[in-house]
């Protein structure tokens, strides 16, 4: 295997190896968070910082982790740090995190913040881990975002809460309903799934 | 080696150990602000319940202090610092959601009047939004809650001076399912409240205000949420107790012959 540099660590899982792209991983709260831009940008960087920092702590420890119960360790480690952002953002982004209300909590049982940890970080050195941690994080977040803008748009006609196809009583376009239930937020990755796999043939399943 | 018995408890202790000590120490230290968001949260719901609120002026320079007022429910009146002392009540620092644990401070609902919720504050407060220019009364906002689905919701009702005509509804803090039972969130849904009356047979004892299946096709109704039944019901029975005898219904009396005598 070719030495990999941090730099491709990070940029992989974005695109070559995204994890709801390839691994179709973590699509629950990509259906509930993404009828805003807002708070689905809230949720990306509340779902990078744990990827990150669970990573590089698990990764830190996992010399020390006995076989048995790691993956109890790992969800420790993952809730403890869900928790200290859900304070975080209780006491600083008020509006924000009344918006996402249970799905904060929900970053515990996403898929992919366990993935990491198990599959990376469990056999890899903390900065490759973070730097894994945070690419996937981030690949979870151009997906989320990239989906709130369609929702958005033409589920409201706005783009972060301005108002860009005017609706309403003088405005010529009806939002699209169907756009602000979690079933569109499915078409829409399936869009995204099959625009990536139409670029990079490696990654069509056998 | 890693896999010993001793050991795999020690690791177990010290993460747990660790984490807790993380988690608590956040939870500490960030409970002040998180308390003074909520307080600006609820002073945010008032001011949208009736209509004031500016977005791009902070909540604390367009909520007036004097608008809020401690009732006695039982009696309908204000308490002023030296009734509130009388009662053993420190008036700063009141919390309706307290005082249900503190004895000589509750009383108890009778069955089923409140559904699931068996003991009340004998007070509360009530915000009278008055006009700057002659003190005049514009609108009086109510706290509410009362049992949905999952949870508690906690919220205001405004009413017009006439003490009958619904001005608006907000619901602060609830746990109920987000795009079922959280569409009392919606803020269509709460406009429809708006104009409607609560007291449909104009008999003041006898709320008629309800959430009904369907559309609304009266006055004193207003379109269920589709969905949410149960939260429905909730909302529907916890307006009628808090307008009722038991409720505010006292305090609603007192200010309507306020109103009358002063319009005579």
């Amino acid at each position: 295997m070719a030495k990999e540099t941090n730099k491709d660590i990070f940029i992989t899982p974005i695109f070559r190896k995204n994890p709801i792209g390839l691994l179709t991983l973590g699509i629950c709260s990509a259906l509930a968070v993404t009828t805003k831009l807002e708070t689905a940008f809230a949720m990306s960087i509340a779902v990078t910082i744990v990827t990150g920092l669970s990573s590089v702590a698990i990764s830190m420890i996992r010399t020390q982790i006995p076989f048995s119960i790691r993956i109890i360790v790992q969800m420790t480690v993952i809730a403890s740090l869900v928790i200290l952002v859900d304070q975080f953002l209780k006491a600083w982004f008020f509006d924000i995190s009344k918006q996402m209300s249970v799905f904060v909590g929900l970053i515990i049982t996403n898929c992919i913040v366990m993935g990491r940890a198990e599959g990376y970080a469990m056999s890899n050195d903390p900065a490759k881990s973070f730097w894994d941690g945070v690419g996937n994080g981030v690949g979870y977040s151009v997906v989320l975002i990239l989906v709130a803008f369609f929702r958005e748009l033409f589920g409201s006609g706005k783009l972060y809460g301005i108002e860009i196809l005017p609706t309403g009583a003088d405005g010529w376009y009806v939002p699209n309903g169907l756009m602000l239930l979690p079933p569109s937020a499915f078409f829409l990755i399936a869009f995204f799934i099959w625009g990536v796999r139409t670029w990079d043939k490696t990654q069509v399943g056998k | 080696m890693q896999d010993d018995t001793k050991r795999t408890f020690a690791v177990a202790a010290t993460l747990c150990l660790v984490c807790s000590v993380l988690v608590s120490t956040a939870a500490v230290s960030l409970k002040s602000a998180q308390k003074e968001n909520q307080r600006l949260d609820v002073q945010k719901n008032i001011l949208e319940v009736v209509g004031l609120y500016d977005e791009n002026k902070p909540v604390g320079t367009q909520f007036e202090g004097d608008w809020k007022v401690l009732v006695s429910l039982g009696s309908g009146n204000v308490m002023d610092k030296e009734d509130a002392q009388f009662e053993g009540l420190d008036l700063a620092n009141f919390d309706a959601r307290k005082a249900v644990k503190i004895e000589g401070q509750f009383e108890v609902i009778a069955d089923g009047a409140l559904p699931q919720i068996s003991k009340r504050a004998r007070y509360d407060f009530v915000y009278e939004i008055r006009s700057k220019e002659d003190g005049s009364l514009q609108k009086i906002v109510l706290p509410i809650y009362g049992k949905g689905l999952w949870s508690t919701l906690y919220g205001f009702i405004a009413l017009e001076p006439d003490c009958s005509t619904i001005a608006g509804i907000t619901f602060y803090e609830h746990g109920e399912t987000p795009g079922l039972g959280g569409e009392v969130d919606n803020k269509a849904w709460k406009a429809s409240w708006q104009g409607k009356t609560a007291f449909g047979t104009g008999d003041y004892s006898k709320p008629t205000i309800s959430v009904v299946k369907g559309k609304a096709s009266s006055d004193d109704t207003i379109d269920g949420l589709s969905g949410a039944t149960i939260t429905s019901k909730g909302v529907s029975d916890l307006v009628k107790y808090w307008l009722g005898p038991s409720g505010f219904g006292k305090y609603l009396d007192r200010i309507r012959s306020e109103q009358n005598s002063n319009a005579e």
